[in-house]
């Protein structure tokens, strides 16, 4: 109901409204139905006759929400069901349970005003054409959206620029490498000007300097554009590039959302000093773990608990050049979070 | 309607670009498309001399006629989609297809006119110089060639139609080709290919009658050549009109069941 503007707030009037979330989940699930059988001429032959199936859940339950202009990383181990999330999101796949809305559509209807205005890139997958330049692909995806001829050529110009796309448009995207194809991609994939955009593994097999480039792209992109990203990546450091609230899932199920920060203090019990003493043979097992030493370079892993307690003890007893205290890298609270899942 | 002939022009920009690219497959792919019924043509030739001068109401100068229009209508009307679709769901390309804001059988209809308009000249050059060799008999009568061109616009339309509601099978099985291969028996036998309707018994060309497969290339080919009486060529109007109503109320179904299929299960 639209509020009456000549009626006073009242005791109970919320003043500052909640955004509607760009994308909602509510306890969304999805369940495949796989045929099964076991190897051998003789299992072939049985599963003519009589068909095992099994349900496999792979989203189980998930409930997020993701405001305009959030960019938000999702983690999880291979077959957590990201990419199946993703793809019911984006209208691919029919969830079996649950709800889920993208700026208000439900995407497996795939209506075209939602198709507008969502993309999905997903690294592993192409759609430019393979044997001709992008550019002509490019051409085709702004006919196929109805794009009209100035908003397009702002849009290009500017992906161009950002990408650095100005020597690799004109040629057959069959010869370009697997970097320059990718950033094709990814171009093709926003000319369109999404709101929303999914990115699986958009840096998935490229060289370091390029994963930069892609991450800086995107960060920009959002600045830019204010599209809602969600992103899932088995790069750390895209998700601590671009992502201050990361979703971790595993088997289906939500285990995290929140700050990224706050997932390492919540899943880190250690901290790991380390120190730089001038006596190259002391023995530190008494103050923690010894994780390694060289020339006098000691990494220690301590409870983080302890961690005020044992650095106060190193300064006090051993010569001390030179003391710096760290989280652990966040590759290997991930890998925590994981196997502390695992029942 | 100027988003869609956009549409339609960069579609066929990007199949011509591509076609380009092959030019060889191209031309062994023209080769085959002449090869077959100039097999057949050969074949009832010899046997039209060998049995007094004709077989039926064909003369060898008549089947000369027949399989030389046939090589035209069938490049016309010819279709691909049944050997792409599975390769296309099985490796996610239809994904991209369900992203876009169009329905994907317009990329095809005019990936398919696009290259047609590009092969086409070439197929009428090849014909032309078959002509030289096996000098057909030519007798037009106007409204026979003139009812010609709607009856190739429809048997066009209902082959496109009813090979890409085919192709969707996809969907639900890795054996299309077996699918595949049913449909071109009966597309051999049944739409005047393998030889012309008239020369079958009587059954079987009831069958073809009331199939569709006539319809998408036998029906043209007779009315150009004169063979058709005017309420026959009506009537066959008619009958690829209704095929072309089944076809697109069938396509319909089957596309939804099949997208509701894949969303189930994905690629």
């Amino acid at each position: 109901m639209p509020p009456d503007p000549n009626r006073g707030l009242g005791a109970f009037d919320i003043i500052t409204p909640m955004p509607t979330p760009a994308i909602h989940l509510q306890d969304l699930c999805k369940t495949y139905v796989v045929s099964e059988r076991e190897a051998g001429v003789g299992a072939a032959l049985r599963s003519l006759v009589h068909r095992r199936t099994q349900e496999i859940t792979a989203v189980d339950g998930l409930t997020f929400d993701l405001a305009p202009g959030e960019v938000v990383g999702f983690l999880g181990p291979n077959g957590a069901g990201k990419t199946t999330t993703l793809k019911m999101l984006s209208g691919l796949l029919h969830p079996t349970g649950g709800d889920c809305r993208v700026l208000d559509h439900l995407p497996w209807k795939r209506e075209r005003a939602f198709l507008r205005q969502i993309t999905l890139v997903m690294g592993q997958r192409n759609q430019l054409v393979w044997d001709i330049p992008a550019a002509d692909s490019f051409d085709l995806n702004r006919a196929i959206y109805r794009l009209p001829l100035a908003d397009y050529r702002r849009t290009l110009d500017e992906l161009t620029d950002l990408l650095d796309l100005g020597p690799l448009l004109k040629k057959p995207v069959r010869n370009l490498s697997l970097g320059e194809r990718m950033k094709c991609e990814i171009a093709a994939a926003l000319l369109h000007r999404p709101q929303v955009v999914f990115l699986d593994e958009p840096t998935i097999g490229l060289d370091v300097t390029m994963q930069r480039r892609i991450r800086e792209f995107i960060a920009e992109y959002n600045r830019r554009s204010g599209a809602t990203v969600l992103l899932t990546s088995h790069y750390m450091a895209d998700v601590e590039a671009l992502c201050r609230r990361v979703i971790v899932i595993h088997r289906g199920k939500l285990l995290f959302d929140g700050d990224l920060s706050d997932l390492v203090q919540q899943f880190t019990a250690h901290k790991t000093i380390v120190l730089q003493l001038e006596d190259c043979q002391a023995n530190l097992h008494a103050y923690g773990e010894v994780i390694s030493c060289e020339d006098g370079r000691f990494t220690l892993r301590v409870p983080k608990a302890e961690t005020a307690h044992v650095t106060e003890r190193l300064l006090a007893d051993l010569p001390v050049i030179d003391l710096l205290v760290e989280d652990p890298p966040i590759e290997e609270v991930i890998e925590r979070v994981f196997t502390q899942a695992v029942p | 309607m100027r988003a869609w002939i956009e549409l339609y022009v960069q579609q066929f920009r990007t199949t011509f670009a591509t076609m380009l690219q092959y030019r060889a497959s191209l031309v062994i792919w023209m080769i085959s498309q002449v090869l077959e019924p100039l097999v057949y043509l050969i074949v009832w030739s010899t046997v039209s001399n060998g049995s007094g001068g004709s077989v039926g109401s064909y003369t060898a100068r008549d089947f000369a006629a027949y399989y030389l229009v046939l090589m035209i209508v069938n490049q016309i009307t010819y279709t691909w989609i049944m050997y792409e679709y599975e390769y296309r769901i099985r490796q996610g390309y239809l994904s991209f297809a369900l992203l876009k804001p169009v329905h994907p059988i317009h990329s095809d209809i005019s990936d398919n006119l696009s290259s047609k308009l590009t092969t086409l000249p070439l197929m009428l050059i090849v014909v032309a110089g078959l002509a030289l060799i096996f000098r057909p008999t030519a007798v037009f009568i106007p409204w026979a060639v003139l009812t010609f061109l709607p009856a190739l616009v429809l048997a066009f339309l209902v082959r496109f139609f009813v090979e890409w509601t085919l192709a969707q099978a996809a969907f639900w099985t890795t054996r299309v080709s077996a699918i595949n291969q049913v449909y071109f028996v009966l597309m051999l036998f049944l739409s005047g290919q393998i030889a012309p309707l008239s020369l079958f018994p009587a059954p079987i060309q009831i069958a073809a009658d009331i199939l569709p497969f006539r319809w998408m290339l036998g029906f043209p080919i007779e009315l150009l050549l004169g063979r058709l009486s005017p309420l026959q060529a009506l009537a066959g109007l008619a009958a690829q009109a209704a095929w072309l109503v089944a076809s697109l109320v069938l396509i319909r179904f089957v596309w939804r069941a099949g997208v509701r299929a894949y969303s189930a299960v994905g690629s």
